[in-house]
């Protein structure tokens, strides 16, 4: 049997049997990026609905920056996580460092361009349909933008899998601000990079399974949302 | 002894020398119009004449040129568009949402009463826990109907009301003005409809390529030659539409 086929099989059974660190590693995952996401969807929708109908100098420029926010690469956004949370840093004194909660801090950064870039695609196209039905009635801008939210609540539920997706797979942000300690800090993503560089393949295959089960779901439970509510994100992706 | 004269009827929106443009189009020029209480206006013309958009500036929903004044009777105001938008609520919810925007004064015992009422007055009680949006055409109109009902506004604008519904369902939402204009409503209403106009409205404003051409009471409106382009338009439309 090749030592790829032993991986796989070792894996399989790491999974079928509940391996402790793995379920550890695989919670502690689920917590950090969930927890992130809920941040960011708190920040992320009603910046972006803001943004939909606000009309302010600079707001092309401030739409452009947003679009580029999307593209942030993951190890820049630990860096200055680090920067700012490190003992000598503006925020040091708060001491989270190596800690899940700095990790939130980096995934919640990182995902909030994506909720709000997706939040404001969305209102923007319902505020076609409805916004001047929204303003008759009575609500006011940002209320008609928030109600076109929840109007448009699939497409908001797309958006925050796509964010978790992003937040649940990225490794470099993590790795910075959370050190990687077995059993306090260590993701499925950091794990698998350290496993992969000691040579023990069979956990980091195992991860990488329950990472890609991960993402397989998210995307299953996006093409289960009902076709033209969460039309609008599906689109843009 | 001297009598006293008639009473004026109170004018709840007026327009001096009204203007809207949108870029370089002018949309509406130099209106002059006032909306007294208790009348049925509506507002007809060819297609790009300004109707829409002369409803909505006296709806206050355009940006404008010139005067509009209000008069405080006049501030609660609801708009049912052409094609109504309806969230992805249940039919009870749409029309609670629409009461808790339009009339937050109410308690909501007294909004959910009024909900449940406005759903009886155009027959949808028994679907109110339908998903608003897989109403028919005319369901959906006759909820935006009851959601423009229920706040009790002083004015109720309509723009094109049955423009994309079928005969049955333009039937429906006809009887139903008739019986708010019944009950006082203030109403005005755009229309493409001569026969529609002639039914319901007390009123007809002309447009004309943004102006306001001719602006009589129905009986005059019909009855008159004006030697103008309302001629043709007439004739045009009551040909087909003029039951």
């Amino acid at each position: 049997m090749s030592a790829v086929a032993v991986s796989i099989a070792t894996a399989f059974r790491l999974i079928v049997g509940g391996d402790p660190v793995l379920l550890r590693t695989v919670a502690l995952s689920f917590a950090v990026s969930g927890t992130a996401c809920l941040i960011a969807a708190a920040f992320g929708l009603v910046a972006g609905a803001w943004l939909a109908i606000a009309i302010f100098p600079g707001r092309r420029v401030v739409l452009l920056a947003l679009d580029t926010l999307l593209a942030l690469p993951s190890v820049v956004v630990g860096l200055v996580v680090y920067l700012a949370l490190s003992r000598s840093g503006p925020l040091g004194s708060w001491g989270i460092l190596f800690t899940p909660a700095a990790m939130v801090i980096a995934q919640t950064i990182l995902v909030v361009p994506v909720v709000a870039a997706l939040a404001r695609q969305v209102v923007a196209d319902a505020l076609r349909d409805g916004g001047d039905q929204l303003r008759s009635m009575g609500a006011g801008p940002l209320l008609g933008a928030m109600l076109l939210l929840l109007h448009e609540r699939w497409a908001v539920v797309t958006l925050l899998l796509i964010a978790f997706g992003r937040a649940v797979s990225e490794v470099g942000a993590v790795m910075i601000v959370g050190g990687n300690i077995d059993g306090v800090t260590r993701v499925m993503t950091t794990a698998i990079a350290l496993e992969t560089s000691k040579g023990d393949l069979p956990l980091a295959l195992a991860l990488g399974l329950v990472l890609l089960a991960v993402v397989a779901l998210v995307n299953v439970l996006i093409a289960f949302i009902p076709r033209g509510r969460g039309l609008a994100v599906a689109e843009l992706r | 002894m001297a009598t006293a004269a008639p009473a004026e009827p109170v004018a709840l929106i007026t327009l001096r020398d009204a203007t809207v443009s949108f870029g370089d189009v002018c949309a509406v020029r130099g209106a002059n119009v006032s909306v007294h209480a208790g009348e049925a206006i509506a507002v007809v013309g060819a297609n790009g004449s300004g109707k829409t958009t002369l409803l909505r500036l006296l709806h206050g929903a355009v940006a404008h040129g010139g005067v509009r004044s209000i008069a405080s009777s006049a501030m609660r105001q609801a708009m049912v568009f052409q094609r109504p938008f309806l969230l992805h609520l249940s039919v009870l919810n749409n029309l609670r949402l629409a009461l808790w925007l339009g009339a937050r004064r109410l308690s909501v015992d007294e909004r959910r009463a009024r909900a449940a009422e406005a759903l009886q007055r155009v027959g949808l009680f028994d679907l109110r826990h339908r998903p608003a949006r897989s109403l028919s055409g005319g369901e959906q109109q006759r909820l935006a109907l009851a959601r423009g009902w229920a706040i009790r506004p002083d004015i109720l604008f309509l723009d094109e009301p049955t423009a994309n519904l079928d005969p049955s369902a333009k039937k429906e939402v006809e009887s139903l003005l008739a019986s708010f204009a019944a009950d006082g409503m203030t109403l005005v209403m755009s229309t493409h409809n001569l026969g529609q106009a002639k039914r319901l409205a007390t009123r007809i404003i002309y447009m004309d390529g943004g102006r306001i051409d001719l602006d009589l009471p129905t009986a005059e409106f019909f009855s008159i030659h004006s030697g103008r382009r309302a001629d043709l338009f007439l004739k045009g439309d009551l040909s087909w539409s003029l039951d």
